[in-house]
């Protein structure tokens, strides 16, 4: 393949929460078959402050698909065409020479535009906040390896623990709800022994706390987990029904 | 950017003593570098050396061809295959400590024997490793870091060998804390990889998930609590003058920096500064080169200051601004790196002076005159900090000079 390519990238822009948006088309030239998605917004972006232009704003940190902050929506896609694979991973050899990219971020009520392509996800914070912890007593050494976890279930929670809360099954989501992502937490939570305690009232106060975030209601369409960069599974969605129901059930209240 | 010293260095310049900055780790097995348009290099797991081969070809000639290439590296016969770990170390082979590997692929890529493109890489080979437990069990160990790896440089690694080459990683150095993890501002703790104390000179695998779990779990929640137990909590507002004063120095930092308006994008000074440590105070260092790179450092600071371009304001969310004043403490933070690299005139872990090596060419220490911690304090402006020791001194455990062989 030939080492470097051109595109035409159409990106939107946004000044602040309060501003309209828009979409702007950039052309950008020599970028390496080799490169990151990010790198090649990097490398536009130093175009633009050479000519004394505002860079386009966008969130990333680790950029090796594990932290969770990069959420760019790439051709329609959350995360860009490949599968499970984040926008930091996405490499432009995906991309033909010439072709006209089209970037934007996340969109959902719950995340709000801060500015052009960084969104506020704290609203998963708050859910989090709600119940998507475990409390223990730190300082002495736990005595961990004593209670017997059979494979298949340490597995699960950790396949559940894969989730990096990145928001990209409530982009994909056509009604903008957060079930993969909540299903996740409660998976890795409520399945394993340290998780117990708090069991009956997880997955309650987090849904409670999504539905005051304005995310919106699982129809079963699962573009969520088909988008997921982790391949979280939605039979999360599943377990996380059934634990919301066995908790009504099995409740205290009257 | 996110997570590169910034807020440890604002308190060092607060009064926080950091210890040990000398002291960087360069990780053996991370992908090549693949141009100048690259952010980062993406480390691969070091569990890969347990399982795969590192070797270069044996001649310059042979490695030339690869690089163009003319020939594969399966092609290469055992013969013609250098397993240079296993040669030079028998008894350690691949698995030796991350400094001792990182400093071989370097030796034998500057006498060109280099892999890839750019003659920089060696090979991680899992071949053997493939033949001998079958594709699936290498598979379900390394199955993800064969995809990531796959998914960055679109070769497969069960049909061709990985290639690798040394990138900095971690620091052992941070802010100095006592047995409590507190720093030496009254109130201030620091845990996990922020601070020295774990690692001393050198750092193994898992080391920033040990150190925040031992600090974190085990170590803060007997010792944070006491201090707490001894406060007044008293009311603190932002109308006492300390905090004012503290107040109209950021801002007088950010004001200079967006009013530079200067010619040379933020990036440009970071990617600047950073060649110059590689290559004077990254995996092998010598009195001239440090001596070097101080007076460069201090030149590209004072240039930075003077043309660096900020666009926007301070009153919107503003990333240019925000990567400027961290380069500015980058700048800070080198210098004082290579101060400490040039007084420890030893080679010890992640530190080695081409002035102290054994014959063989392998890291000396001396123990004599360099036992102790190195904490540096600020004095304020452009004078140069103090050093404070803190001696070592080994009750049960006696000092040997390390040897893989």
């Amino acid at each position: 393949m030939e080492k470097e390519r051109a595109y035409k990238l159409r990106i939107w822009r946004q000044k602040d929460s309060h501003s309209k948006g828009k979409f702007v088309t950039y052309t950008i030239n020599k970028i390496s078959t080799g490169s990151s998605f990010l790198e090649m917004l990097d490398i536009l972006n130093e175009d633009l402050l050479k000519k004394g232009e505002d860079p386009i704003h966008f969130d990333h940190d680790c950029r090796e698909g594990i932290c969770g902050a990069c959420s760019l929506y790439i051709n329609g896609r959350a995360h860009g065409p490949e599968k499970e694979t984040t926008a930091c991973q996405l490499h432009m050899r995906h991309f033909k020479d010439g072709a006209t990219i089209t970037v934007e971020p996340w969109r959902a009520r719950p995340f709000p535009i801060i500015k052009d392509l960084v969104v506020d996800r704290s609203a998963f914070d708050r859910i989090l906040q709600a119940g998507g912890f475990i409390s223990v007593n730190t300082g002495g050494t736990p005595d961990a390896n004593e209670i017997p976890i059979p494979k298949y279930i340490a597995e699960k929670a950790f396949d559940a623990a894969a989730c990096i809360g990145c928001g990209a099954c409530v982009a994909a989501c056509k009604n903008a709800s957060a079930m993969l992502f909540v299903g996740a937490k409660i998976t890795q939570l409520s399945l394993l022994p340290q998780g117990q305690v708090e069991r009956r009232e997880r997955a309650a106060k987090m849904l409670e706390q999504m539905d005051k975030e304005g995310f919106g209601s699982c129809t079963n369409t699962g573009a969520c987990s088909a988008e997921c960069p982790k391949g979280i599974d939605l039979a999360v969605i599943a377990t996380l029904n059934r634990e919301y129901l066995t908790a009504k059930f099995k409740s205290e209240e009257v | 950017m996110g997570s590169n010293a910034t807020a440890i260095w604002r308190a060092h310049k607060r009064g926080a003593l950091f210890a040990n900055p000398c002291f960087t780790q360069i990780h053996p097995t991370c992908i090549p570098v693949h141009g100048d348009q690259q952010s980062k290099l993406t480390l691969m797991s070091e569990s890969l050396r347990n399982d795969g081969r590192v070797w270069v070809p044996k001649t310059k000639e042979l490695a030339g061809k690869i690089r163009k290439g003319e020939i594969k590296a399966n092609d290469l016969r055992e013969e013609e295959r250098d397993y240079y770990l296993e040669r030079i170390y028998p008894s350690f082979g691949n698995l030796v400590p991350r400094d001792v590997a990182s400093r071989n692929a370097k030796h034998v890529c500057d006498e060109g024997r280099g892999v890839g493109e750019t003659g920089l890489a060696v090979f991680l080979d899992f071949r053997d490793a493939i033949q001998r437990d079958g594709e699936d069990t290498i598979r379900s160990r390394y199955g993800n870091l064969f995809q990531m790896y796959e998914k960055i440089t679109a070769d497969n690694p069960y049909k061709v060998p990985m290639m690798i080459y040394p990138a900095i990683h971690y620091t052992m150095g941070g802010l100095w804390v006592d047995y409590n993890l507190m720093t030496t501002i009254p109130g201030l703790y620091a845990a996990g990889e922020a601070n020295f104390s774990d690692h001393g000179s050198n750092r193994l695998g898992a080391s920033a998930l040990m150190q925040g779990l031992a600090d974190g779990y085990f170590v803060l929640p007997y010792t944070i609590g006491d201090y707490l137990a001894h406060l007044g909590f008293e009311n603190v507002t932002n109308e006492l003058p300390e905090f004012k004063l503290a107040e109209s120095e950021v801002r007088e930092r950010i004001s200079k920096l967006i009013n530079t308006k200067g010619d040379r994008t933020v990036d440009e000074f970071h990617k600047a500064l950073g060649k110059i440590l590689w290559e004077y105070c990254g995996m092998s260092r010598n009195e001239e080169g440090l001596k070097k790179a101080k007076q460069e450092i201090r030149d590209l600071r004072e240039e930075y200051w003077r043309r660096v371009k900020v666009i926007g304001t301070n009153e919107e969310l503003n990333m240019t601004l925000e990567k400027a004043l961290r380069v500015a403490d980058f700048f800070e933070l080198g210098e004082l790196m290579v101060d400490d690299a040039l007084y420890r005139r030893e080679s010890c872990g992640g530190h080695f002076r081409e002035e102290s090596q054994t014959p063989e060419g392998e890291a000396k220490r001396d123990d004599e005159n360099f036992s102790y911690v190195s904490a540096w304090e600020y004095q304020g402006g452009d004078s140069a900090e103090v050093l404070n020791k803190e001696s070592l001194v080994f009750e049960n455990v006696k000092l040997t000079q390390r040897s893989y062989k």
